[in-house]
Formats: C-alpha cells, structure tokens, sequence
C-alpha cells in the first residue's frame, strides 16, 4: 500500500498551535511561579499568531484534506477566527483572577490551548471520526479546566458532573456514529451526505442514528431537556474557567452542528427540524423561565445561555442559507456579550471576594461608572434592545423563520424574551438604582480596560452598523 | 444652502452626541454638565426649525428626505423624511427637551451629567421615531427610547421608582415585539422595509386584522388606550418631574403617531372593520377614566389620568373617519377628525408638560404630591397661582387656549358619524372641566392649609422663563392654531384618501 502524505498546508493553524501548544508546556515547566507571565504571554502570542494565521490562509473555496478528514473552507475560518480571539480575551480577562487565587498556573493555559485545538477540528470536522476526536479534546481539556481549584469542593463537585453526564453524551453520539455507519458504510460527511439522499427517510436505522447524534450535539450545546450540566459547570467552576466555558466552546458546537447536520443530513432536514423545533422551544421556555428566579448571576447567566442557544437553533432549523447565516451571526454576537459579561464578573472579584451574587452588583454606578455601562450594553443587548448587537442577531433569526412560514416560532420566541429581559434588567437595576454595599475601589488593569471597553463599544457599533459581520457571515456560509 | 445640510441627521444625532459629550463632561463638573447640555438642546431647536420654515405644506409627499444603504441584506435603510404629520411633533420635542434641560437645573443634584445626557439622548432617538422612513430604524429607535427612559425613572425617581420603570419596560417591550413580527410578516411579501412600501401593500382581511393587532398592541400601550394604561399612572407618579413631562408631552404622542403612519395606511381594511373597537376604547377612556381622574389625591396620578383621557380623544378623531364616511358618505368633515387629533397631540404636549412642571414646582418646595398638603397656594405664590390656573383652565378645554380647539374638531366631527358618540364624548368637557377645576380649587385657592404653604417662596425667574413659553405656546395655539394645521392639511387628506380606498 502506497503512502501518499496529505496536503499539510489547509491545516497550518493547527500544527502551529499543537506546536506551541507543546512549547508552552515544556517551557512552562522550566519556570518559576514569579516568572509565570511568560507563559501567560506565550498563550496569548500562540492565540494571536493561529488567528492571523487563519486569516492569511483563508479560504476562498473549501479544500478537503486529511483523506477526506479534514476541510478547511470560509466558515471554518471565520469560526476559529472568533474562536481564537475570544479565547484570548478569556485569558486576558482571568489573569489577575487567577493570580490572586493562586491558580495562576501553567495547566490553565496549556488546557486551555488544547481545547482550543479541539474546537478547530470540531469546526473543521469532515467526517464523523475527526468529529468525535475534537468533540474529545475539547471536552477532556473542560473537565480538567473546571476542577483545576482542587481545593474547592464545589468546582470538583461541578466537574465530576460534568464528566460523567460529558461522557454520557459522548456516548449517545458514538452509538449515532456507529449506526450512520451501519446504515451508509462510511464516516466521511460527504458519503454520508450522498448515501443519505439515496436512502432517504425510509431508512430506519439512519434515522434512529440521527436521532442519538442530535440527542449528543443537544447535550454538547445545553438545549433542554440536555441542559442539566450547565447551571453547575458554570456556577461551580472558577469563573476564570466559566468564562472560557461559556463562550468559545459555543462557537465550536455551532460549527459541529452545521457539519453534521446540514452537511451530513442536509436530505433529512424535514426529522431534524421537527427535533429541533422541540428543542429550541423549551430551551427558550425553560431557560427564560428559570433564569428570572436565579440570584447568582453566574447560574443566571448559564439559564440565559440555554434560552440564548434556542434561539440559535430557530435559525438553523429554519433550513435555509439566510437562517444558517443568521445563526452564525447570532453565536458570534452571543460569544461577544458572553466574554464581556464574565469578563465584567470576573473583574469585579478582588481577592477573597467573589463577585456571584446579583446584589454584589448593587451601586456599581458609583463605584465605576464605565464597568456600570459595560455591563448595561452586555445586558441589554442580551435582552435584545436595539442599538445593541443582540436586537439584529435577534431579528434575522427571526426574520429566517417567519420566512419559511414558522411565525408561530417567532411569537413564542419574542415572548419568552419579553420575560428574559426582565433578569436582565434586573442587573440594570442593581447597578444603577441601588446603593452600593462594598466601597472598595475596583482596579482594573490597564489592558484589560481597554479590552473590556472595546468589547462593550464592539456590541453597539455592531449595532449601529451590523452589516459588515452580516455579510462576512453570509458570504463565508456561500461558498 | 439650509435646504442642502442633512436637517434631519442632524436633529437626530446632534443631541445624541452631545449627550455623550455631557457625559464625558462627569458628573465632578455638575455646572458644565449642565451649561453644556443647554446649549446642545436650544441648537438642537434652532437646527429644527428651517424643517418648519422651509416646508412646503402644498405636498403630501416626504421632505427633507435622506436615505443611505444600511443593511442591503435586508433591503433595510437609514431613510429619514418628514410630512405634515412628524414634522410638528419634531419640533416639539426640541421645545419640550430644552424646558426639561431648564427645569431640572437646581433641583436635580445627583449624577447631574448623567440626567442630562439621559435627556438629550432621548431626544435623539424620540426625533429618530418620528423622522424614521424605514420600519426596521424606525423600531429601532422605538425600542432603544425604552433605556434613557428606563434609567430616568429608575435613578431618580420616587420611592418605588424600580416596580414603576420595570412595569413601564415590560408593558412597552412586550406590546411591541409583537410589531416587529409583523412587520418581518410584510418584509416577506413587500421585500422592503419601507414604510411607503408597506402603505401600497395589497393585504388580504385576515392579515390586515392581524397586522392591526399587532400594531395596535404595540401602539396602545404607548398611547396608552384603556385598558392597558395601567403603567402610565404608576410611571408618571414615580418619575421625576423632567421624566413624567417627557413621557406625557412626547412619548405617549408615539403611540397616536404609530396609528397614523402604520396602522391606518397599512390595514385599512381592518382599520375601517374594528374602528368600533378603537372608539369604543377611547370614549371608554373619555368618560371612565375621567371619572378615576376625579377621585385621585395624588396630583401626578390626577393629571396621568387626565392625559389618558386626552389622548382618548386622539385615538377617536384618528378612527372617527371610517364611521363618518359610512354614515353621510362623504368625507367632509372627516379631515377636521384628524387634524382635531393632531393638535390635541401637540396642545396636549404643551398642557400636560406645563402641569408636570407646575406639579414639579411645588414638588420642590413641599416634598409632596398629595392634593391634601396643599391648600391657599395663591397667597405666597401669586405668579405661580396664575399660571397653575391658565394651564388649568387649558386642560379643561376653555375656548381660548389650545386644548379647547383640538376637542371642538374631534367633537364637531363625531358629530357626523353618530350623534350618541358625540355625546359620551362631550363628556369631557365636563369631566375634564370637574377635576382639573376642583384639582386647581384645592390647591391654589382657599385658605392657607398648613405652615409648609405659609413658608412658600414664589416662582424665580428661571421657573417663569419655563413656564411662560409654554402659557405662550397654550395660548398662541389656542387662539390662532392656522400656523399647525396648515402645515398638515395635505398630509391629512392624502391619509384619508389613502384609508378610505380598500386594499383588497
């Protein structure tokens, strides 16, 4: 059998961050703890070079390569793209965090590098095995991230939860995987895609396999009712960790589910909907509900993530190029204002202080009036104000759905998010109609302020003028 | 030259920006804050009025058009014009932001910058409202009014100040995302945004009927109708003075403006199907709400119940034409319904925000709003007295003032459609004439109630610069109101021809 070495140069970003990925750890062991800002700095350095990497290589067509494994095409790039700056920001965010707490340490950044690399090759995935793998990186790197505190209880707690019920999920999606190949005799998307418009929706085994490979993407993205794990991971881990958990890794499950289904499954697109009409629903319903009753703003956050991802699954399973866009362009927005609302709870924690709890947010326009609008934009362009990102990422998901003739969809979504925009309103309000309960001043470091601001202003240029992401979207779905 | 400059863009944004400006000033410099925040308003007013000066009242088409690509994915753009309709609310506003700008000057001390600037942006966006030729700005700026007026409330209102400024979030939010759904629902057929495009739309019953549900819940709570008025009460009671003048003089003129720029154009069908339902509402709100108006103790409450039933006349003369036009078949008289209903708009602006003011005034000396700590209020304040009972006396309708002449139109032309509507809302005259008389009996007149009065220091000059440009306004339009409605007539016919022609 001849050996054919395959085509190396679609997948330079990864190798680069492999590479570094592998340097950081032997440097990092070299290092004392006073010199730990060089790793820190590497991490970064490794980030911004993948990034800049991924936008001189970007791809005009799709390439596939790896045999067939691997594809590297526009909308992978743009993911990783956002994938690799929000990741950098969830670092820059957390340093002075972690460094107070003693975690400032060299694991965090090699976990949290390696789980970059797992999210490139979900967004990259060309066959359900290479799927599998990244889902696998991500994931083990997550479980070791949340309980890198080993002395909390409560982040150890949180992390076996995650595992188990992690491995649970990953489980329903091998036994999916394995009945795709039963039915089609392939794992690449492209056979499976082909195998599946000749089979078509008489086949009953192809069809219970998607069944399991959604029921595994749902747990993956925190849809109800395969949410459980999200309230606790997000609330019990570091908020350094919450923060990376909560943004990134979502962009990633977004590109899983567009590979998979849409690519894979495109010709079963009449029984994914239907699943994910159930989904999207009550993820909306019960994450809207739910949140309002929250008082840590972290488990608060983590029910708005859940109502956030059914909405991100209204678009996709409208079915149509404008609603795959529109979802695209609703993860990249949510990714935005989640890295600016950790980021902002994160920096309002000071060293044996936690800043969890709705009320430790009261009077902070007092205290610092920018965090205070920071803040204000974060939560209402959550709640889906406009002159917010939130309000476009909002209406074109929407306007994808009452195309296609789904305006019952659009009423129930607007409803629950009147009902949402009350907890988030109720941030607003502690931060500007109550006094403040702690005086102590907020030190923010001169980078950080500078990225927590341009985060903020981001969401309402986005919002004054959406359409350069709009189109970047759009055009990178279309070819 | 003037006609060149992008007018509009500019009583949009400047504000807007200057806002930013006054916040950027902080509130450490509370007297430049302020200084600042003037000057932005009364340029603002200066800029706006070329719009009025240059307009020509003979078109009914939009003047002072801009338009620029914005979003082409969804053929949505940044098209700003005016008619006979927008452009007087405009105006409007700019005279009512620079009297709020005036009257907060001394009393309010905390985050005075972020009072301003709170202010001004909301100027901004209520001109974005109004101004907007696109559905999707115009709902944008719609919903982004809802966070200056959501803080305004919040920081510096009254005791409960949060219950209020949510309610008041909520409602608004809720009534009108539904509107946002309607209008993706006439994108899908107009592939346009346009509202211009929306008005020539060829709809079937059914979604005309749903479209004007739609509209109607986004625009009812706004105006607001009976029953879903209830926050207006509870905001107004809550806000500071400068925000319950906004909200009555400006916010609540969206709602009836939504009406005549969406509603009517776009269903007439379903507008001339379910008009008995709007009219049924509005003399509801007349003659009911009058009634709750008589019984308050609390003035801001009196005077927000007094505004629902004002703006219960707008809803009527908007919706009268249908009923009018079946009744004689003819539409003589039916122009004098809408028109009635824009100068109630704007007089009720002028009216509602004077009595805020007044409230305001006492508000500031007594710390009370409560009808029964006052009493012999002319005794230590003679100049206030005459202008509390000159605003009374318009908001009773006396021929003479302003608000006389937007009921006489409404009630002469519901005289045409039916002679038992005219009757119910006659009732005004002697409703509004009972509570606002008996409101201004107990508190100016009379002995005096209590050493807090006897201690009252008259009106100082900055309070009678406020108060005598809107007595002047009261009575310029009250006496000659050719100057508002001449502007409108085109406007107003166009609509009318436009609503009565059925679109199916």
């Amino acid at each position: 059998m001849n050996f054919v070495a395959p085509d190396f140069m679609p997948v330079l970003p990864e190798i680069f961050l492999l590479t570094m990925t592998c340097l950081v750890l032997v440097i990092d062991v070299f290092l004392e703890q006073r010199q730990r800002h060089i790793t820190y700095g590497l991490a970064q350095l490794t980030l911004l070079g993948v990034a800049l990497l991924v936008l001189l290589t970007y791809a005009r067509a799709p390439t596939t390569t790896m045999f067939g494994h691997y594809v590297k095409d526009a909308m992978g790039d743009l993911l990783k793209f956002c994938i690799c700056l929000a990741s950098a920001a969830a670092f820059l965010y957390s340093r002075d965090y972690l460094r107070q707490r003693d975690l400032f340490k060299g694991e965090y950044y090699v976990l949290g590098l390696f789980g970059v690399l797992g999210m490139m090759v979900m967004v990259s995935a060309h066959s359900l095995l290479s799927v599998y793998l990244g889902l696998e990186l991500l994931s083990l790197s997550l479980y070791a991230l949340v309980a890198v505190d080993r002395d909390s209880p409560v982040a150890s707690e949180a992390a076996m939860k995650y595992f188990v019920l992690g491995s649970l999920a990953s489980g329903m999606l091998l036994y999916g995987i394995s009945m795709v190949y039963g039915a089609t005799g392939s794992i690449d998307l492209q056979v499976v895609a082909d195998a599946v418009a000749r089979q078509g929706t008489n086949d009953l085994v192809l069809v219970f396999g998607l069944v399991f490979l959604v029921v595994g993407l749902s747990f993956k993205l925190g849809a109800v009712p395969f949410h459980m794990w999200l309230p606790d991971v997000y609330q019990g881990a570091p908020t350094s960790v919450t923060l990376y958990v909560g943004s990134a890794p979502k962009l990633a499950a977004f590109a899983l589910v567009m590979r998979v289904l849409v690519d894979g499954f495109g010709n079963l697109q009449g029984d994914w909907q239907q699943m994910l009409v159930i989904l999207s629903v009550l993820s909306i319903a019960l994450g809207n509900l739910v949140a309002i009753v929250q008082s840590n703003i972290k488990r608060m956050l983590a029910y708005s993530t859940i109502s956030h991802v059914g909405f991100l699954l209204l678009g996709i399973l409208a079915g149509t190029p404008e609603g795959y866009s529109a979802s695209m362009f609703y993860i990249i927005v949510y990714v935005l204002m989640a890295v600016g609302a950790f980021g902002v709870v994160i920096l309002l924690s000071r060293t044996g202080f936690e800043a969890e709890n709705i009320d430790d947010f009261k009077g902070l326009n007092d205290r610092s009036p920018w965090l205070a609008f920071v803040m204000m934009v974060v939560m209402m362009s959550m709640a889906g104000v406009p002159f917010m990102a939130g309000f476009y990422a909002k209406w074109v998901v929407l306007q994808a759905i009452v195309d296609v003739g789904l305006v019952w969809l659009a009423i129930v979504g607007v409803l629950f998010s009147v009902i949402g925009a009350f907890y988030y309103l109720r941030v607003v309000k502690c931060m500007y109609f109550d006094k403040p309960e702690r005086n102590e001043l907020i030190e923010v470091g001169r980078d950080v302020e500078i990225a927590i601001s341009a985060n903020g202003l981001l969401l309402i240029i986005l919002g004054l003028y959406p359409t350069a992401l709009m189109t970047w979207c759009s055009t990178a779905l279309l070819n | 030259m003037l006609s060149e400059l992008p007018l509009l863009s500019l009583v949009v944004w400047f504000p807007i920006l200057g806002g930013v400006a006054v916040l950027f000033v902080g509130d450490e410099n509370p007297g430049r804050a302020k200084v600042l925040a003037l000057t932005v308003a009364i340029i603002t007013f200066l800029v706006g009025i070329p719009l009025y000066s240059s307009f020509d009242p003979a078109t009914a088409a939009m003047q002072f058009q801009e338009f620029m690509p914005w979003i082409p994915a969804f053929n949505a753009n940044y098209h700003l014009g005016v008619d006979g309709f927008s452009m007087p609310l405009i105006l409007l506003t700019a005279f009512m932001t620079v009297l709020v700008v005036i009257a907060g000057w001394e009393v309010i001390e905390y985050r005075v910058a972020q009072y301003m600037a709170a202010f001004l942006i909301m100027e901004g966006l209520m001109i974005g409202v109004f101004a907007a030729l696109d559905a999707i700005l115009f709902y944008v700026f719609f919903e982004a009014m809802l966070i200056p007026m959501f803080l305004i409330i919040g920081i510096w209102g009254g005791p409960r100040r949060v219950y209020a400024t949510l309610k008041f979030f909520l409602y608004t939010f809720l009534g009108s995302v539904f509107m946002l759904i309607a209008l993706i629902y006439m994108y899908n057929q107009a592939n346009s945004f346009e509202i211009l495009d929306f008005h020539k739309l060829p709809l079937g019953l059914t979604e005309q009927i749903l479209i004007f549900f739609a509209f109607l819940l986004g625009f009812a709570v706004k105006v607001p109708m009976w029953p879903v008025h209830t926050w207006l009460p509870d905001a107004h009671v809550e806000a500071p003075t400068g925000g319950s003048v906004i909200l009555a003089a400006i916010t609540l003129k969206i709602g009836g403006y939504g009406f005549l720029r969406f509603a009517l154009p776009i269903a007439p069908d379903a507008s001339a199907m379910l008009d008995w339902l709007i009219i049924t509402m509005s003399l509801v709100a007349v003659v009911y709400i009058g009634f709750v108006a008589l019984v308050q103790q609390d003035m801001k409450k009196l005077i927000a119940y007094s505004s629902i039933a004002h703006m219960g006349f707008v809803t009527l003369g908007f919706f009268i034409v249908f009923g009018l036009y079946r009744h004689t078949g003819s539409l003589n008289g039916a122009a004098m319904g809408v028109e009635g209903g824009m100068v109630q708009m704007v007089s009720h602006g002028f009216i509602s925000g004077a009595l805020f003011l007044c409230v305001g005034v006492l508000y500031d000396r007594v710390h009370s709003r409560q009808i029964r700590d006052y009493g012999g209020v002319v005794n230590t304040m003679p100049i206030f007295a005459a202008f509390m009972v000159l605003f009374g006396m318009a908001n009773a309708g006396l021929p003479g003032t302003s608000g006389f002449v937007g009921e006489f139109m409404v009630i002469l032309s519901s005289f045409k459609a039916g002679f038992w509507i005219a009757f119910l809302a006659s009732f005004t005259l002697i409703l509004g004439a009972a509570y606002t008389l008996w409101l201004v009996k107990r508190v100016v007149f009379g002995d005096i109630g209590n050493s807090h009065v006897a201690e009252l220091q008259d009106v100082n000059n900055r309070e009678i610069v406020m108060l005598s440009l809107l007595a002047a306004a009261v009575l310029l339009l009250g006496v000659w109101p050719d100057p508002l409605t001449s502007v409108m007539h085109a406007t107003v016919d166009n609509l009318l021809q436009h609503v009565i022609a059925t679109k199916l």
